[in-house]
């Protein structure tokens, strides 16, 4: 099923404020999904016997940069049955600040894989996933200050007292 | 910034620690197979959760590859999944070629040695798997068998790379060198050395009546909960799909190459469990063996050594791929080794590289395997599932 078609489909099952846009004309077309409605829409591709995308291949949170100000989360799908794949994007412009985090839905609903994926996003990244019920670090210690994969992140000077150099 | 769902956890731990016992299984812990945690919450021999800590050896693999160009990302690459170094490194290369749209032009030998070492990699790969299975599961000779057998692959590869286990070997457009002159008559000597050795290895623990009472009807995955949880590799053709990138994405030199993809039956209990798992990976190195075969007799014949071949002619001066998102996957030993590169089409360093490695999401569905099973079981199911903590925790 190539992309126009879900795109189509989507468009008929939830309108069309649903897709927010696409990138296409490149190797791996990708389509922009509103953040909001991520769930639904992954629900929907993962059932639908048309699509059945059952596999959530990959996870990416995604910062933009400072200038940007943007922050998103890049899904890598894959249907087991047709043997297809599909990209969907979400994103939205959000400060930098570490108080206050972006913020989309959670996927851990409709695939596992998102469990442990998200955690990795929260914690490299700083973003924050609604609805994920255990949000704790994974790859950094629990005690660890800021997100080191921000693009403006600096090295701390000391660990727990200990200079780094 | 607060974590409420860390005080959650905490609170957990300290209403477990009261009713039932919280053990600690690892970090070092020898059938961890590395530095992995897991926190089990127990009711005397019963397991009723476990909570698994990864990250002991993060390496910052993403924020590297931020930093680094293309070509010098690869030797970070090999340290992911140590134990299949090639098979990284191979992924991570064709998703550069394809970005710059220089995969068609590679030339066939080339292709053909790069499948040979990712597949002689992923046999030395599964026989530690399962070498080290039969460890966790209490038989020690299997062990030393695939050790010594693997000692030929880790010799050849030193040969044709100059490393025992982290190759920098696959280069994008081409490879580091050519093989070294006898390299394909030495392969075809260790297929004919090997194939012997593997229906011992059967003989002694495939087909052991103790191995398969630990190991049958244990740790059963359901097809959907494999799925679900983003399983690949051995771990998700063990509960019974024909899933392997190989022949889905047929990339390199694979579509022309004859093999067959093994999938669990569930010939000794229920399909899913451990003995399945183990028993892919088992059927796995014959048709490695078979790939390896194919591959020495072509490099032997029409793809023969010519003196003025350079397996570095086709590689870019310039690495910049145009400005795109591109997700690479390809089958590593382990399952889906995947890439999402994100290129500004300006410079020679990406400005996003996630990697996906598959022992990440294998090792995710340890904590649904392990509800209400034995202890001793635990050690049996963390074992099928073959993870590398390096891949893990990149």
């Amino acid at each position: 099923m190539i992309l126009l078609e879900i795109k189509d489909l989507l468009i008929a099952k939830f309108g069309s404020d649903v897709i927010a846009g696409e990138e296409a004309g490149i190797l791996q077309p990708a389509l922009l999904i509103a953040p909001n409605r991520i769930v639904e829409v992954c629900h929907e591709l993962r059932d639908n016997e048309a699509t059945y995308f059952d596999y959530l291949s990959c996870l990416t949170g995604v910062d933009y940069g400072v200038e940007a100000g943007r922050f998103g989360v890049v899904y890598n799908l894959a249907s087991i049955p047709y043997q297809t794949q599909l990209t969907l994007k979400i994103s939205l412009e959000h400060g930098r600040s570490l108080e206050n985090l972006p913020t989309f839905p959670s996927l851990v609903d409709v695939y596992k894989t998102a469990d442990w994926h998200e955690r990795e996003a929260y914690d490299l990244l700083g973003i924050f996933f609604e609805g994920h019920t255990d949000l704790r670090r994974i790859l950094l210690p629990d005690d660890w200050e800021g997100f080191p994969m921000r693009r403006d992140y600096q090295a701390a000077e000391y660990y727990k007292g200990i200079k780094i150099d | 910034m607060t974590n409420k769902a860390f005080d959650l956890y905490q609170q957990k731990i300290a209403t477990a620690a009261t009713e039932d016992m919280v053990l600690n299984m690892g970090p070092q812990h020898p059938s961890t197979h590395g530095v992995l945690r897991l926190e089990l919450i127990t009711d005397g021999e019963i397991v009723k959760e476990a909570i698994p800590h990864v990250g002991y050896l993060h390496r910052c693999f993403e924020k590297h590859a931020e930093a680094l160009t293309y070509q010098q990302t690869i030797p970070f690459t090999d340290r992911m999944d140590y134990l299949a170094s090639m098979n990284n490194s191979h992924a991570w290369v064709m998703g550069v070629e394809r970005m710059l749209g220089i995969d068609q032009d590679i030339p066939k030998r080339v292709e053909y040695i790069r499948v040979l070492v990712c597949e002689l990699n992923r046999i030395g790969s599964h026989l530690i798997a399962l070498g080290t299975y039969g460890i966790d599961i209490g038989a020690f000779t299997p062990f030393l068998w695939c050790f010594r057998d693997r000692e030929h692959i880790m010799g050849m590869l030193e040969w044709a790379s100059g490393s025992r286990l982290l190759y920098n070997y696959i280069w994008i457009g081409g490879l580091f060198y050519d093989l070294p002159v006898g390299f394909e008559e030495r392969c075809a000597e260790f297929v004919t050395y090997f194939k012997p050795k593997l229906k011992e290895l059967n003989e002694l623990l495939t087909d052991n009546q103790i191995f398969i009472k630990r190991t049958a009807n244990v740790g059963v995955l359901p097809l959907n909960v494999a799925i679900n949880y983003g399983c690949s590799g051995p771990v998700l053709r063990g509960s019974g799909v024909k899933w392997d990138l190989r022949r889905i994405d047929n990339y390199s030199a694979y579509p022309e190459l004859d093999f067959e993809i093994p999938v669990g039956k569930g010939e000794m209990g229920t399909v899913g469990d451990c003995w399945d798992r183990y028993k892919v990976r088992v059927d796995e190195i014959s048709e490695s063996l078979k790939i390896i075969e194919q591959c020495v007799e072509r490099l032997q014949k029409d793809l023969k050594r010519s003196p003025d071949f350079d397996p570095r002619a086709n590689m870019p001066r310039k690495i910049i791929p145009k400005a795109q998102d591109y997700y690479m996957r390809a089958e590593g030993a382990r399952g889906e080794v995947g890439f999402y590169f994100m290129a500004d089409g300006k410079t020679e360093i990406p400005f996003r590289v996630k990697a996906r490695g598959p022992s990440f999401n294998n090792l995710s569905v340890i904590s649904e395997l392990s509800k209400g099973v034995m202890i001793a079981d635990l050690i049996a199911i963390l074992g099928s599932i073959d993870i590398v903590l390096g891949e893990v925790d990149r």
